[in-house]
């Protein structure tokens, strides 16, 4: 073996002990990592207690409500599974959407909603003009609407 | 034998200086002609999106920018495990010529994604894994810089940023997946090699203005380490040769 041979191992073997320990690093750190937790790791005791975090999950169909003022909101963060109800007294991004992500960062309360002081909205990774995604829209409510019977009123989700 | 074709030749500074000099015009031409495709591909021709409107349009200046931020960091630790395991005079130098503009990449990805963050997600700036991995990113840049910079002797300078440019690679794997490992506010990846998640002229607008980072890169890496090699071998007799030329073609 050659010395530049040699060294180019010992190059490669340092190399992968850096990666596991970084491996091993990230993995003890993860839950600090983690920008947010969803509703399923509030509900099963994740959330600290009495202290500042964010949850994550997508704003729930039909669930946000405004007060007269504008500026005061609810609405429902949903990971399909478990529910919160979040609090709101601010600006929201101009993404925030019904059905689309949300990152919120505040408080638990006694009653178990969510007070949040900052709203941030999480978008996808889709990029596609407003035509295609209509199309994409279209698609997805008539193929909701094949399973729906027809007296429940199939209404096609307005898309836009 | 000089006529027969031998990579290790341009190893010699003295064979890569003109070699390098050659190439710069080519590499700044095709760097224009893709960037001005890209811009017009991604500011006139592209769609607007369905979610964001026109405001998305900073993907072309984003996304390419931070591809080449970790691509740049991946070539110059490349290149100093083969100066670390072969003692090679060329592949610090050339490490030293990438280091600004990758750290003007990173930064770039930063600013502009800081500037993209405030109007679709409210914030400029989070801590979350992807934009905290690519600022650590930039640190490793500037920290190398720094290094490299307060070592007198270049060779040894060569060898302590190698070092720790072959030990900063892990953050590369760390930014591009950490958009998956980790919950973040920062969206997955839109561009993958089976499916991408993006409107056709969208994504070749990105990628043609991916290619303009790259060439551009290239030249501004050649025209740096140009000047390295002239500095770092000038006691040498091709740079006294060179200069010479230089200063003759000058009194004409």
């Amino acid at each position: 073996m050659k010395s530049r041979h040699k060294k180019l191992a010992l190059i490669g073997g340092a190399l992968a002990v850096i990666g596991i320990i970084a491996a091993l690093v990230l993995n003890a750190l993860n839950s600090n990592i983690a920008l947010y937790i969803s509703p399923t790791d509030v509900a099963a005791g994740k959330a600290p207690q009495g202290k500042v975090f964010r949850i994550g999950g997508m704003v729930k169909e039909g669930s946000l409500q405004r007060q007269a003022d504008g500026v005061t909101i609810a609405f429902v963060v949903t990971d399909t599974e478990k529910d919160i109800t979040v609090n709101y007294k601010g600006i929201l991004p101009d993404l925030f959407k019904e059905g689309k992500g949300v990152v919120a960062q505040g408080k638990m309360t006694p009653t178990g909603t969510f007070t949040a002081n900052e709203v941030l909205a999480k978008h996808d990774e889709n990029y596609m003009p407003p035509e295609a995604a209509k199309a994409v829209d279209d698609a997805q409510s008539r193929a909701a609407n094949k399973h729906v019977s027809p007296s429940s009123g199939g209404q096609p989700k307005a898309s836009y | 034998m000089k006529d027969r074709f031998n990579l290790y030749r341009f190893a010699s500074p003295a064979t890569f200086y003109p070699l390098a000099g050659a190439m710069i015009p080519y590499f700044a031409a095709i760097s224009v002609v893709f960037g001005l495709a890209g811009l017009y591909l991604g500011m006139l021709v592209a769609p607007t999106d369905f979610q964001q409107g026109e405001g998305y349009r900073i993907i072309f200046i984003h996304v390419p920018a931070s591809w080449m931020s970790m691509f740049i960091y991946l070539v110059m630790a490349f290149w100093a495990a083969i100066g670390l395991a072969f003692n090679t005079r060329l592949s610090g130098m050339m490490a030293q010529a990438l280091a600004p503009t990758g750290a003007l990449m990173a930064f770039l990805s930063l600013w502009t994604g800081a500037l993209w963050g405030k109007p679709m997600w409210g914030a400029w700036w989070v801590w979350d894994a992807r934009l905290t991995s690519e600022l650590i990113l930039l640190f490793l840049y500037i920290g190398y810089m720094a290094l490299t910079a307060a070592i007198d002797d270049a060779r040894r300078a060569d060898k302590a940023g190698g070092l720790l440019l072959l030990v900063g690679v892990v953050n590369i794997p760390i930014i591009y997946f950490s958009v998956k490992w980790w919950n973040t506010l920062h969206q997955g990846s839109s561009v993958n090699l089976n499916k991408s998640s993006m409107a056709e002229t969208m994504l070749w607008g990105m990628l043609l203005m991916a290619m303009c980072f790259w060439m551009y890169s290239i030249a501004v890496a050649f025209m740096r380490v140009r000047t390295i090699m002239l500095e770092r071998e000038r006691h040498t007799d091709w740079v006294k040769a060179e200069l010479a030329d230089k200063t003759a073609g000058d009194e004409k």
